[in-house]
């Protein structure tokens, strides 16, 4: 029996799509089977992270309105044999999924997959209301900006409010260099704020917007900083301990003898 | 240290992380209350019972509120007497 984890943050744009795409990406490539559903309804966009787009035949609709077996509408990746997507509905409004609907999907798929994992959209609605439906734990992205903080500390009380516990945050776009420099909240002011457990913190890649670009996740690029960090998030979620590297939080060697130097 | 010394020192305005931190502090009160209007009413409850032990109040009348000021939140209560006790009693339960 696999377990159903809803990756969410409140605010638009933080980071929800490429987590999903690079923590099922690297749960795969840990050898787990593992199935990406994407609920944003209208704005579907899992699929070309993962460039997956050209091969969508059925979507999330589709399923829960029974046109389709729900076998029919997962796609296989191209990569790793045991990765699936479930695409969402791009045409259809929101209101076609109900919350009993994502309960029914989740529990069937549980049975056949180590991990569900479900990119909740923006705002705290109805698509809200169905990503957190069918999940049993919660992975909140955030940015270190005041908007998005408050916006998961928000989200922090909702889950809470319905019973999805222990929430554990992923700090997204982290600039070492701005943090440094006393421009930005870094990893201690945030948990102390939100007061949950953290979960890993990816920093600002260019490599992100490449990979996209590419339609291949950053977690299966060895250079990219933000790939190691995914690495390092889906062996955490699988329960290995894997101290925060020093990559994490690397300001260049350059930067650092400048800095030594009192430049 | 390293905040506290360059602060001293006025080699730096006050960063703007500090800045941040303290904005989020302050919206928090106000967002964790709203978002669970259960923890005010239980506080109500609360204050109640402890109150009671000393005075008579009208419980239909108390309000209890956050009141937001520039850089501090207050939770101001108000609270009719209708009578005072002459002596402390253990409340009922
Ligand atoms: N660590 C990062 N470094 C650089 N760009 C990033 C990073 N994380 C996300 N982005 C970019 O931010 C944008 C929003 O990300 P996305 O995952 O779509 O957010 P959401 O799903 O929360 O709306 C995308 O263009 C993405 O490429
Ligand atoms: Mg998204």
């Amino acid at each position: 029996m696999g377990e159903v984890i809803v990756i969410t943050s409140g605010k638009g744009g933080v980071g929800k799509t490429t987590t999903t795409a690079n923590l099922g990406t690297g749960l795969a490539a840990l050898g787990n089977k593992v199935v990406l559903i994407d609920t944003d309804i209208g704005l579907r966009n899992l699929d070309v992270v993962m460039g997956l787009e050209n091969r969508i035949v059925y979507d999330l609709v589709d399923v829960t309105q029974g046109h389709c077996r729900l076998r029919q509408a997962l796609i296989k990746d191209k990569r790793f044999d045991g990765l699936f997507l479930l695409p969402a509905a791009q045409t259809k409004d929101k209101t076609a999924v109900s919350t009993d609907d994502m309960k029914k999907l989740c529990n069937e798929l549980k049975e056949e997959f180590d991990y569900v994992l479900v990119d909740c959209p923006a705002g705290i609605e109805q698509g809200f209301k169905n990503a957190i439906a069918g999940a049993e734990r919660a992975l909140i992205v955030t940015t270190p900006e005041v908007s998005a903080v408050r916006d998961a500390d928000r989200i922090v009380g909702l889950l809470e409010a319905n019973g999805l516990r222990g929430p554990k945050l992923i700090i997204n776009r982290i600039r070492p260099d701005m943090v440094k420099r006393g421009d930005m909240m870094n990893i201690e002011d945030m948990l102390d704020i939100l007061a949950i457990e953290l979960m890993g913190v990816v920093p600002e890649d260019e490599y992100i917007v490449v990979s996209t670009n590419k339609g291949e996740p950053a977690v299966l690029d060895m250079n990219s900083r933000a790939g190691q960090a995914y690495r390092n998030i889906a062996k955490r979620v699988t329960g290995e301990v894997v101290s925060l590297i020093n990559l994490e939080y690397d300001e260049g060697l350059l930067n650092k003898l400048k800095r030594l130097l009192g430049l | 240290m390293i905040d506290f010394l360059k602060s001293v020192l006025g080699r730096e305005a006050p960063s703007s992380k500090n800045m941040a931190k303290e904005r989020l502090r302050l919206v928090l009160v106000h967002d964790r209350a709203s978002v669970s209007p259960h923890l005010l009413e239980n506080l109500k409850e609360d204050l109640i019972r402890v109150i009671s032990n000393y005075m008579e109040i009208d419980q239909n009348a108390l309000e209890v509120q956050l009141n937001r000021e520039d850089d501090s939140v207050a939770l101001v209560a108000n609270i009719p007497i209708i009578k005072m006790k002459r002596t402390y009693q253990d409340a009922k339960v």
